[in-house]
């Protein structure tokens, strides 16, 4: 840590750019969540770089004052990885939305989440296409009527935790913009795992799907429709806590307290269990509570860091490549001034068969 | 091939008849291995100081159902005493080791060629798998032809009677056995190909034996019988002074991506996706790691470009090699590098089209895909490699023009310079140019798209620097601070100038170079890419009747050279021979309101020089000088 780094405040990740969201759009609470973490992080300034695709939360580089690349239509994650991987040394982080990581990003995600690559990735999920004027996106609940879809759209959303799982993430969570202590909770424990993040944030978008995570955002429904998941503490939620879950096989169920039942009785959670990660990430309203938290946290090799490895440990076996030698690799053979032809050496090289 | 001169024949050794050059076709099965065969005769070739071009022609399928048309492999090679630029047109000598190899390759054969065929392997069964009704030995198919019938297998058989290999192994070996029996009609030493099974087996010794014999068998059996009554000489040709060695198109290239590493101290990072005829390339940078090579095979050819593109933001000379198809899904990606300005080689080895097309076939008809085949004004440098070696020098001035003028750049190759070798006179490290570019450290007065008065390049400031923290994307730039900015009198100053700078590469290509007449005349032959070799035989040929013809060879496709619209202006016709039809014909009419006029060829496979020579000698017929 520099001193420098040690030093920073909200303010420095601020840019001189004039913030264009939409009044009320849940975005600014992620950008301030964002703007609060990265100071604490002993990092110094000019190592973060935040890397977007496209769409409205992918603006999200230009806000910030750090390195940033705005690119194109679901890439972030692809850029952001050769990047990473040709710079260890900086913090990559990656804003990207429900629509340009999954669907036309879908392929980048899956596979930089299968490889561990060291980057984070903050999925602004508002289950509608907004910077396109609300086209039903791939989180849009089967049914629901947009300008594409004024019948109902006829698919079944994904479920980006469940993906992420799917993929081999080693690291998955799930945030909500205006819950801002959990959120930047959240995200810095994305900063602290080696290796990919996968960071879900329910965003509200105020224009085109107001009110989607009502149903648990709403200060009467916090209570009974939450479930924090922290490791080594029982899933227990509702007013004063009297409800609990617990697992009938591996079907999650909503058990109330009391009766000889407490918190103890309840399914303990543990980021490093697979099972219960793709447990809570099937737990759907309105039958059960949405978990948000740390679902799973898992220590892996990272991508970036084993391309290292690589180079590094072919250098101390052969040393560092001499241009000259691997020009001259392969059969040679000189002719002289006066015509006369030599072989000049040969290599174990296979030729192409 | 001519006879130079053929000493009469004693009663118990054959005739040496000296050539000036032979070309010899291997063709067999997939599994046959004719590469492998094609090449130890091409090494041992250029071990002896020939000049060479080789050319192999494999089918998409690895694996094609045995003895079918559709699984012939073949590999061609011009062995020469004197400088040569292509694989030549027609074979003197096939070698066929099974029918469909035969039926596929003959009608290449030149009037009076040698023919080798296997035997063993003209059952009725493989036939008709060839499709032949009859046998093309008996029926007077070969009447035309020297042919020697050998019955390949079942000497290989023989040769390996006392080993325990099982059948299987043995037969693998019949290649070797022809190989032996070339060597023996071409005058070649064995000690080459020798060293090298020694090598390629270490470790199966039992192999290394068996391969040995049988490379010996064929060579004794091709002298002792009476089947051959022809040995072929070919000298060495005069090459210039120096090491050298025979290198594939895509080994050259590589290695220039490397050289260009090591001499501009930029880390290099390959990002690709598996495609033919690109792959080898990122096979021979996966081997390199040592010269601090990232090689990322990305989930596909997006992200293969974007991956790169995010290593130039970081710092590294950053690559993407595909082929046609590969590209198309790349332009919205090489198009975010042409907004944010960032140094990025792009590779096409270009292969037949459209869609999955000819994959192992070549062609050049992307020239115009790469210029133009992305949305918005998006100018870009193109350049394009002429022959195998000359990939080394293209891709070192790709990378030097790329992060000199902060550009992406297109490097064009194909799947015949690709795949095709030929010697190669090794330069000296320190000789090659120095690329060395300094990043932006200044935080004074650093704005992003503040410009170098010379290339128009703008500084390449690294994120980890202090001070230069920054944001770049593809939302349209405002000059200078680079802003996002709407303003329509910035997008017209920013189209013009990303386009200025592309033009700007144009003050460092040197004058174009004429071959002939660089006074003007009657023809001029305008080239670019793999027609090189051709185009250069076909024109020498054409002069050396008297033929008023001259020859331009274009390496920059995107600028072109700033004197070609005079130089074009010196002559009466312009003929631009092209694998596609008529792409840089059309540039050159549209660029200077000229009559060039396409000669056009999308078979697959590369000119024939004389194909070439022919349209000279049309389109010069009656002219002074020419055939009247």
């Amino acid at each position: 840590m520099t001193e420098a780094a040690a030093t920073l405040t909200k303010k420095d990740f601020q840019s001189d750019q004039e913030v264009r969201w939409c009044p009320g759009c849940g975005d600014y609470a992620v950008l301030s969540a964002v703007q609060q973490v990265f100071p604490d992080l002993g990092i110094p300034k000019e190592r973060f770089v935040v890397v977007s695709g496209i769409g409205c939360s992918s603006r999200f580089p230009y806000y910030m004052n750090a390195y940033g690349f705005h690119t194109i239509h679901g890439r972030a994650p692809a850029l952001a990885t050769g990047l990473k991987v040709s710079r260890p040394d900086l913090e990559v982080w990656v804003a990207t939305g429900d629509g340009d990581a999954m669907s036309i990003g879908g392929n980048h995600l899956i596979h930089t989440l299968r490889r561990n690559v060291g980057l984070k990735i903050l999925m602004f999920n508002n289950r509608i296409y907004g910077l396109t004027k609300g086209q039903y996106s791939p989180t849009s609940e089967r049914g629901k009527r947009t300008a594409s879809t004024p019948l109902g759209s006829v698919d079944n959303p994904f479920n980006p935790l469940a993906l992420a799982l799917g993929a081999g993430a080693t690291f998955v969570a799930r945030a909500v913009d205006i819950f801002l202590p959990h959120l930047k909770d959240v995200l810095q424990r994305a900063h602290r795992h080696r290796g990919s993040a996968f960071v879900e944030i329910y965003q509200n978008c105020n224009i085109f799907n107001d009110r989607a995570f009502a149903y648990m955002t709403d200060k009467e429904n916090r209570e009974t429709a939450i479930v924090h998941v922290e490791h080594g503490k029982p899933l227990v939620f509702g007013e004063g806590k009297a409800r609990g879950i617990r697992l009938e096989g591996l079907r999650p169920t909503v058990v109330e307290l009391g009766d000889g039942l407490t918190a103890d009785d309840c399914l303990v959670w543990d980021e490093t269990d697979s099972t219960l990660a793709w447990v809570a990430a099937q737990m759907l309203p309105p039958e059960l509570p949405t978990p948000i938290g740390v679902l799973r946290a898992v220590e892996a090799p990272t991508y970036d860091g084993l391309v290292v490895e690589q180079i590094e440990s072919e250098r101390e076996r052969h040393g560092e490549g001499s241009l000259d030698e691997l020009l001259r690799h392969g059969d040679l053979w000189t002719v002289g001034a006066d015509g006369h032809i030599e072989s000049a050496g040969a290599d174990d090289e296979a030729p192409a068969g | 091939m001519t006879v130079l001169d053929s000493p009469s024949q004693r009663s118990h050794e054959p005739a040496r008849e000296r050539y000036h050059e032979v070309v010899i076709r291997f063709a067999g099965d997939s599994g046959d291995g004719m590469q492998l065969t094609g090449t130890q005769f091409t090494n041992t070739s250029a071990l002896m100081g020939n000049d060479l071009s080789t050319m192999p022609d494999f089918p998409a399928e690895i694996r094609a159902p045995a003895g079918t048309l559709a699984g012939v492999s073949a590999f061609q090679v011009r062995i020469a005493d004197h400088d040569i630029h292509t694989p030549g047109d027609a074979p003197d000598v096939l070698v066929a080791m099974n029918p469909a190899a035969l039926k596929k390759e003959l009608g290449d054969l030149k009037p009076n060629g040698v023919v080798v065929v296997n035997t063993d392997e003209f059952s009725a069964r493989n036939l008709t798998k060839a499709g032949y009704e009859a046998s093309p030995l008996e029926d007077g198919t070969l009447s035309g032809f020297r042919v020697y019938p050998v019955e390949l297998t079942t000497l290989t058989r023989r040769t390996l009677e006392e080993t325990e290999l099982d059948t299987k192994t043995k037969d693998r070996c019949k290649n070797v056995f022809a190989l032996g029996m070339c060597y023996w009609m071409f005058s070649r030493p064995l000690e080459p190909t020798i060293g090298w099974l020694e090598r390629k087996f270490a470790k199966k010794p039992e192999l290394v034996d068996a391969n040995v014999r049988v490379l010996k068998a064929g060579y004794f059996f091709a002298e002792t019988t009476e089947v051959f009554q022809v040995r072929y000489e070919v000298e060495p040709a005069k090459l210039a002074p120096g090491t050298y060695r025979n290198v594939l198109g895509n080994t050259a290239l590589a290695l220039g991506l490397i050289a260009a590493s090591r001499r501009s101290g930029l880390p290099l990072f390959l990002g690709a996706y598996p495609i033919t005829p690109a792959s080898s390339l990122l096979h021979e940078l996966a081997k390199h790691k040592r010269f601090g090579v990232t090689t990322f095979q990305a989930e596909d050819e997006i992200a293969a470009v974007c991956a790169a593109i995010g290593a130039s933001f970081g710092g590294s000379l950053a690559v993407s090699a595909s082929s046609g198809p590969g590209i198309a899904l790349k332009a919205e990606a090489m198009n975010l590098a042409v907004m944010t300005e960032l140094p990025l080689v792009v590779v096409d080895v270009q292969r037949g089209g459209p869609s999955t097309g000819l994959p192992t076939k070549t062609e050049q008809s992307d020239l115009l895909q790469v210029l133009f085949g992305r949305n918005g004004e998006s100018p870009l440098p193109v350049l394009a490699a002429a022959s195998p070696k000359d990939c080394f020098e293209v891709a070192m001035e790709a990378c030097r023009v790329a992060t000199r003028y902060m550009v992406p750049v297109v490097l064009l190759s194909d799947g015949y310079i690709a795949n095709g070798s030929e010697p190669w006179r090794l330069p000296e490290v320190e000789d090659l140019p120095d690329l060395r570019i300094d990043f932006h450290t200044r935080a004074e007065g650093f704005a992003p798209y503040a410009r170098d008065s010379e290339t128009l390049g703008r500084p390449w400031a690294v994120p980890g620097t202090p001070g230069l923290e920054h944001r770049i994307g593809g939302l349209e730039k405002e000059d200078v601070s680079g802003n996002v900015s709407y303003d329509p009198a910035n997008h017209q100053r920013m189209t013009d100038l990303r386009a200025e700078k592309v033009e700007r590469v144009a003050r460092e290509i040197p004058p174009t170079e004429v071959v002939g007449d660089p006074g003007g005349g009657e023809l001029l032959v305008v080239g670019w890419g793999s027609t090189a070799g051709a185009i250069t035989g076909a024109v020498a040929a054409a002069r050396a009747e008297g033929l008023p013809v001259s020859q331009v060879h274009l390496r920059w496709l995107n600028p072109l050279p700033p004197d070609l619209g005079e130089v074009l202006g010196r002559f009466r016709r312009v003929l631009v021979p092209e694998m596609n039809t008529g792409q840089l014909a059309m540039l050159l009419r549209a660029r200077w309101l000229i009559d060039a006029e396409s000669l056009s060829k999308v078979q697959g496979r590369p000119f024939f020089r004389q194909e070439i020579l022919d349209a000279i000698r049309e389109r010069t017929a009656g002219t002074n000088g020419g055939p009247r």
